[in-house]
């Protein structure tokens, strides 16, 4: 007994953490596009924050719960509605047995996660539920869910909490409402013209259509190399921008590959990386230079704030503590 | 050969908040490899606290780690005296040799022809030429298992297509420019395809998913489609 997919909605995935260790092989890490939301949905109904979630994608899908469960949906919010009827995020929230799950318009951000409590029940590979969709394996059949699948709950019978009036904080998950994205120094920063250089930091760039969960690409002034040099392929990162021979500057998310051989001017901290994921096609964006110093220091707090949340929500959940 | 190493044998930068690059020289070169993959194998004997994984290229080693765990500053240090170390032993670990068989022309090495008739040669000569040496694996990257190569003959060089084809079959051998490959998956390509090996360079359900890793050295064969056959049922059996 588990989800029955009724409407698959735009690009609708299995995702976790993502796919670690195996970079080397050429295997990508996949994963969440906003880890933070996805970790969060999963803590909210008492999981640890690595179970099998659903990744939404703009226009979500239609999905009928065969059993009752306890959900969260956390993310982006495109109106998510139990029998019709709006229901909040950031919070659980009981789901009886034949109810359906559906999307309605995006208010705000781009992708919702979905997670029930106990997890989903799929296999591991290679150590992830991710949906690897370009190698066609991991999470569901290794590809975006369709109508008529029908997904499995590791558990049933949800475990509700003690005290059910809760939400969580919304200082623990929301983002500002500007379009700065804070970034450092890439390696081969030094190698751009300093009127790029200047433009990449007053001019905003734009996200043009061809943006999925691999890479944004940007539409805004073009980028100049003080001089052409080929650059030897080396390893990216979630978040490297890297420019392309005609000056054009990508983001790479998610699904990126390995490895890439554009120079790579700016890479976007990881603590806005969840920010970024959020942002639509069309929406305008523009950098703030920080440290890596004050990078770092936002994820250790982001880490313990993390922490302190998972204890709380061990009091909460007794059962699965 | 001198052990002083210059300026740009070794830097390291950031990439990013939560990984480092090591770079070992600014060039393809074999040496330059070695180092590489002795910096890797130093690693796989003795990583850090907060360290995640490694990712080896042409002149460089990233290494991605937990910033709440360990910080830049305090890694660079760390990673500084290992890549001296290292660089200071220039000792390389020997790469296995794997034999690549490979069928060419006919349907499974479509453009074997045209490398031929590019080059002005035959298609037995383009065959001769690209079994006789041994390639180095410089690095992994591009799809699960896709290993880069050098070592190719240049006489059997060969633009890419002007039109990618939507499908390659996973095993196909092809050449683009000066660079030779192996397609472990089915992917989109451009690439003049000769060839297909019988031979999984990627499965899932192997211990070590990638066949090849940096390092490796790969000697292609040429079988014949009764031996592919073979080896492929001998593949499926298992």
């Amino acid at each position: 007994m588990g989800i029955k997919v009724l409407k698959a909605g735009l690009l609708t995935t299995i995702q976790d953490a993502g796919r670690y260790g195996y970079r080397k092989d050429g295997i990508i890490i996949g994963g969440a596009m906003d880890v933070k939301a996805y970790q969060l949905s999963n803590l909210l109904v008492g999981n640890t924050e690595r179970e099998a979630g659903i990744e939404c994608t703009l226009m979500g899908p239609a999905l009928l719960f065969e059993e009752e469960q306890l959900i969260a949906i956390t993310g982006g919010d495109l109106s998510a509605e139990l029998d019709g009827v709006a229901i909040p995020m950031w919070r659980p929230v009981r789901v009886a047995k034949g109810a359906v799950l559906s999307f309605g318009q995006a208010r705000s951000g781009c992708r919702t996660y979905l997670a029930v409590q106990g997890g989903l029940d799929l296999p591991k590979v290679l150590d992830s539920y991710s949906t690897y969709l370009r190698a066609g394996f991991g999470g569901w059949e290794g590809r975006a869910l369709k109508t008529g699948d029908l997904i499995p709950f590791k558990s049933a019978a949800p475990v509700v909490p003690s005290d059910f009036n809760w939400s969580l904080s919304t200082k623990m998950h929301q983002e500002s409402k500007d379009d700065i994205i804070r970034v450092i120094k890439g390696p081969e920063f030094e190698l751009f013209q300093e009127k790029s250089i200047a433009a990449v930091f007053t001019e905003k760039f734009r996200i043009s259509k061809e943006a999925d969960r691999m890479g944004y690409r940007l539409e805004g002034s073009k980028l100049k190399l003080r001089k052409k040099e080929e650059m030897l392929s080396s390893a990216v990162s979630f978040g490297t921008v890297q420019v392309t021979a005609e000056g054009s500057p990508i983001i790479l998310m998610a699904d990126h590959q390995t490895t890439g051989g554009y120079p790579r001017i700016l890479q976007v901290i990881t603590a806005d990386l969840g920010k970024l994921a959020q942002f639509q096609t069309g929406a305008h964006l523009s950098f703030e230079l920080i440290t890596l110093a004050q990078a770092q220091a936002l994820l250790i707090t982001r880490e313990q704030e993390l922490k302190q949340l998972r204890q709380t929500l061990t009091f909460k959940y007794p059962v699965h503590a | 050969m001198a052990k002083k190493t210059n300026p740009d044998d070794f830097k390291c930068y950031p990439l990013g908040d939560a990984a480092i690059v090591i770079q070992l020289g600014n060039q393809i070169s074999p040496l330059i490899n070695g180092r590489v993959r002795a910096v890797c194998a130093y690693l796989d004997e003795y990583s850090f606290e907060g360290f995640i994984e490694y990712v080896p290229a042409f002149t460089t080693v990233t290494i991605y780690y937990e910033p709440w765990i360990i910080n830049y500053n305090k890694l660079l240090p760390l990673l500084q005296e290992l890549a001296s170390e290292v660089l200071e032993q220039q000792e390389v670990p020997a790469g296995t040799l794997l034999e690549i068989p490979v069928l060419y022309g006919g349907e499974w090495g479509p453009d074997l022809d045209f490398v031929a008739s590019h080059n002005k040669m035959t298609a037995a000569e383009v065959i001769a030429l690209h079994t006789a040496p041994d390639y180095l694996v410089y690095m992994i990257g591009f799809a699960p298992g896709f290993p880069y190569l050098g070592g190719m003959n240049e006489l059997i060089s060969a633009p890419r297509k002007d039109n990618p084809r939507s499908k390659i079959p996973a095993g196909s051998v092809g050449i683009a420019g000066q660079q030779t490959g192996i397609y472990p998956i089915e992917t989109p390509g451009g690439w003049q395809i000769i060839g297909r090996s019988p031979i999984n360079l990627f499965d899932l359900n192997s211990a070590v998913p990638a066949l090849l890793k940096a390092g490796d050295r790969v000697r292609f064969s040429a079988i014949s489609e009764t031996e592919f056959k073979k080896i492929r049922r001998g593949r499926n059996g298992n």
